[in-house]
């Protein structure tokens, strides 16, 4: 029965090509729109690390000025002083602990042709690359033993790699990093998490860095800092007191494997804001924080704006169209009230009526469906060329928002032709015979 | 009108499809009104003035990278070469670029000592060649003298002596009367004191998201940085054939720097604002669908009840209405239809701004978008019905006679 039905539901659609094409048409748009907008959103509200976000966590501590509050009140700083962020690294109370604050230098080849090359880095501390999941191609992170001893080493970006030694393995090798030697100790796998949740606070959606470089460096002054920098003090003349200063510019992120740990982690917090507020900081309230991957992502609002009004904008959309399918599936189902009384009068019992009509309302939802796949490809690849650099990565349409798509088309169509299929099966035989 | 009684009644009997259309016509609205407003307060944004010759300058990043380099001294040569360049007006070491994204910002405060109220403005460290490199308009006061330059050290805390603002920055200093800005004492930096010397029309801050984007302060540094910008304004017109040449110049004069990024002012702005456009290209081509859904809606649909009414229309005709009444019928009819939906999408629409209001910091609508947005979908309405209401105006009074 189900393929007759569906001949059925062909040959209707075929007569009625018009109307039938409106609905496709109707469809397909509505879905192409939520689409865009959904997987634009989707990708932006990624789990980055799915396999570990809820053990990495990023602390948070109310360093601010007494009388004007940071965000105000509402979040503690987003980033923590120099100051802080060392005593937390050497009390070491964590799994496993990070470091890191935006740096860049430039790199002079060995080769006297080629240019020196300006690079963006990363200045962290040896626990990144295990907690992240950083992926290696050659070689590996560099050891805490490193960073205690303070050695100049630098782990190169696929890509840095590529352009300095043509991709070979050039761990062991030396590269000049303003003006001192580096020891090269990994190479990185393309590796772009998207978010880019390790640092929000230099941009969600940029490209991971060219090269990494022990934090120590930066202290050393041997490597430039760059990134964000809020002071809400004073600072004094000279690099040393810029370091001993209020000014926030590093992140800190801990791994912590359990719940206990982590209020564990939380107490430890606590202890250390009360003991600093003798030697007279943290004049505010203790308000210390760890929020997980997710939570941090949440909190720094990672999801755009534009994104989520653009979204609910598109789901009222759907719902024109779907008000216009059902509209027109009415206008379609009720013009067949003559067809639909004789059949009935010939024996076909409401539920066989009401059969037929959901398969054709489902088969103009499935072509609606594909339309709509085809007008999210499109608004994709529009979004992404008209957003750039901005949306790289970010428009793309996988093999869930696929299914979604189609499936949400399909249900919504169903749903949208229940009444009118209801309206059709409810027709009395009687009048339309007498009519005829 | 004597016919909108039997046209309701009619309608009353036939709910469904009626209250489709005016919920679509409600929802379109809802969208249409909010979605204008959006695409209005983004243009509003892109159309402020930056206060700069915007079509004539660009600007470069030069990085240096050699130890033991005189920044000084090659700074001192660098815009020597630059300003004597033929075609070049003028140029200057800057430590950021308007509408760039990223600057340096600071706060002033009328009173010394903590706990005192300040504003932020943006920095732009520079010298007395500003205000020409820039094209910017000194609306009062005096600009810096060469005297007044001071070299900032990398690291270095202390501000100098004078400074020049912009005039939304006197006026938010100054609310009674901008002009009396000049001469008098702020504090930076807490209790550093500086003189106001002068007002700038206007010179936007880097961050063009920023509530406080008209504020912006020249202060009198040349910088020993490893990094800076150089800004160069050029004669009009002569601006993309100089960049190459000014480019090669100072990559060539020394090897120990390098020399990127060249990039115009109006590519900046591009850029700044490329999110901005491409919100609202989006949210045009979303409403253009939109009210073509609608309007193909409301044709399928009144084709539809047409062609079902055609015996009534032929007997209607054969009673002797004539075809002008028959149009003004159908006509009349969506005009009621829409005047509901309408009513719906005006509480939409004020409903669903007030959520963006709360949700994401919008302004509230203004009284005319709404009745814009009404008029166009009377409008629409009417334009969608002329074709189905013209094809039963053509019923042939025959009709009447005939069993279908």
């Amino acid at each position: 029965m189900f393929s007759y039905y569906l001949r059925l539901a062909w040959i209707s659609i075929l007569r009625h090509w018009g109307l039938s094409l409106l609905m496709v048409c109707a469809i397909g748009l509505g879905i192409g729109t939520a689409m865009t907008t959904v997987t634009v959103n989707y990708l932006m509200s990624a789990n980055p690390i799915p396999e570990k976000s809820q053990q990495l966590y990023y602390v948070q501590l109310d360093s601010w000025d007494i009388n004007d509050p940071f965000d105000d009140g509402l979040n503690p700083p987003d980033q923590l002083t120099y100051t802080d962020s060392s005593n937390l690294m050497r009390a070491k109370q964590a799994f496993r602990q990070n470091v890191q604050a935006q740096a860049f230098g430039v790199i002079e080849p060995a080769d006297p042709e080629m240019l020196p090359l300006i690079v963006n880095g990363r200045a962290n501390t040896a626990d990144f690359f295990s907690m992240f999941n950083v992926p290696f191609i050659y070689g590996s992170g560099w050891s805490n033993q490193s960073d205690e001893s303070k050695e100049f080493v630098v782990v190169l970006s696929k890509e840095t790699n590529d352009k300095l030694f043509g991709g070979k393995d050039s761990v062991g090798e030396s590269i000049k990093l303003e003006g001192n030697m580096f020891r090269i100790v990994g190479v990185i796998d393309t590796w772009q998490p998207k978010p880019r949740f390790y640092d929000i606070t230099t941009g969600a959606f940029n490209d991971s860095e060219d090269i990494f470089v022990p934090f120590h460096l930066i202290a050393d002054e041997k490597i430039s800092r760059s990134g964000n920098t809020n002071c809400w003090k004073p600072t004094g003349d000279g690099f040393k007191a810029f370091l001993a200063s209020e000014c926030i510019w590093t992140q800190f992120w801990v791994e912590l494997k359990t719940q206990q740990d982590k209020e564990d982690y939380l107490q430890f917090l606590n202890a250390y804001v009360e003991e600093q507020k003798q030697f007279g900081r943290f004049q505010r309230p203790i308000d210390n924080r760890l929020s997980n991957v997710m939570q941090w992502l949440e909190t720094q609002e990672v999801v755009a704006d534009d994104a989520q009004m653009m979204m609910a904008m598109s789901f009222m959309f759907l719902i024109v169209c779907l008000l216009n399918t059902v509209g027109l599936l009415l206008a379609k189902f009720l013009g067949k009230a003559p067809e639909i009384g004789l059949r009935q009068a010939l024996g076909a019992s409401k539920s066989t009526l009401f059969s037929q009509y959901i398969i054709e309302s489902a088969c103009i939802g499935i072509l609606g469906g594909i339309l709509g796949l085809i007008l999210a490809y499109l608004g994709l690849k529009g979004v992404e060329g008209l957003y750039g650099d901005y949306m790289k990565g970010l428009a793309s349409l996988d093999t869930n928002m696929a299914i979604l798509a189609v499936v949400l088309a399909l249900v919504s169509t169903i749903l949208a032709g229940l009444y009118p299929t209801w309206r059709a099966c409810n027709i009395q035989p009687a009048q339309q015979l007498k009519s005829q | 009108m004597l016919e909108t009684g039997l046209i309701l009644r009619a309608l009353a009997r036939n709910k469904i499809g009626a209250l489709l259309i005016a919920f679509q016509i409600a929802l379109t609205m809802t969208i249409m009104v909010n979605a204008i407003f959006m695409i209005q307060d983004r243009q509003q944004q892109m159309q402020r003035e930056s206060g700069l010759d915007e079509a004539n300058t660009f600007y470069l990043t030069n990085t240096v990278f050699g130890q033991d380099y005189n920044i000084q001294a090659h700074l001192q040569t660098d815009l020597h070469m630059i300003r004597n360049t033929p075609g070049v007006v003028d140029a200057i070491q800057i430590n950021a670029v308007p509408l760039s994204g990223s600057g340096w910002s600071m706060a002033l405060q009328h009173e010394s000592g903590e706990d005192k109220d300040a504003v932020g403005s943006a920095i732009y460290m520079v010298d007395d060649h500003a205000i020409n490199s820039m094209g910017l308009e000194l609306i009062a006061g005096a600009n810096f003298k060469p005297a007044d330059i001071e070299l900032r050290k990398e690291g270095q805390s202390t501000w100098p002596a004078k400074t020049i603002i912009t005039k939304a920055f006197a006026e938010n200093l100054y609310p009674d009367d901008w002009q009396s800005a000049i001469g008098k004492t702020v504090y930076i930096s807490q209790t550093q004191p500086m003189q106001i010397i002068g007002v700038v029309e206007a010179l936007q801050a880097p961050w063009n998201g920023w509530n406080g984007v008209e504020r912006s302060m020249l202060v009198p540094f040349k910088r020993e940085a490893k990094g800076s910008y150089y800004f160069i304004r050029t004669e009009a017109g002569r601006r993309d054939e100089l960049m190459p040449i000014i480019e090669k110049a100072l990559a060539e004069s020394d090897k120990e720097r390098i020399i990127r990024r060249v990039t115009t002012i109006e590519e900046t702005r591009k850029r700044s604002y490329q999110q901005h456009n491409a919100t609202n290209k989006i949210l045009t081509t979303v409403v253009i669908t939109l009210t073509l859904i609608t309007g193909f809606g409301i044709v399928g649909l009144a084709i539809f009840s047409i062609n079902r009414r055609t015996k009534q229309i032929g007997t209607r005709r054969a009673l002797g209405a004539t075809k002008g009444q028959i149009m003004r019928y159908f006509m009349m009819e969506n005009f009621i239809i829409s005047t509901f939906g309408n009513i719906i999408g005006c509480i939409g629409a004020v409903a669903l701004n007030m959520w963006l209001v709360s949700a994401f910091n919008l302004s509230p609508i203004g009284f005319e978008l709404v009745a814009f947005g009404v008029l166009a979908l009377f409008i629409v309405g009417q334009l969608a019905v002329l074709y189905p209401a013209r094809k039963a105006s053509m019923i042939a009074p025959a009709i009447a006679t005939r069993t279908v």
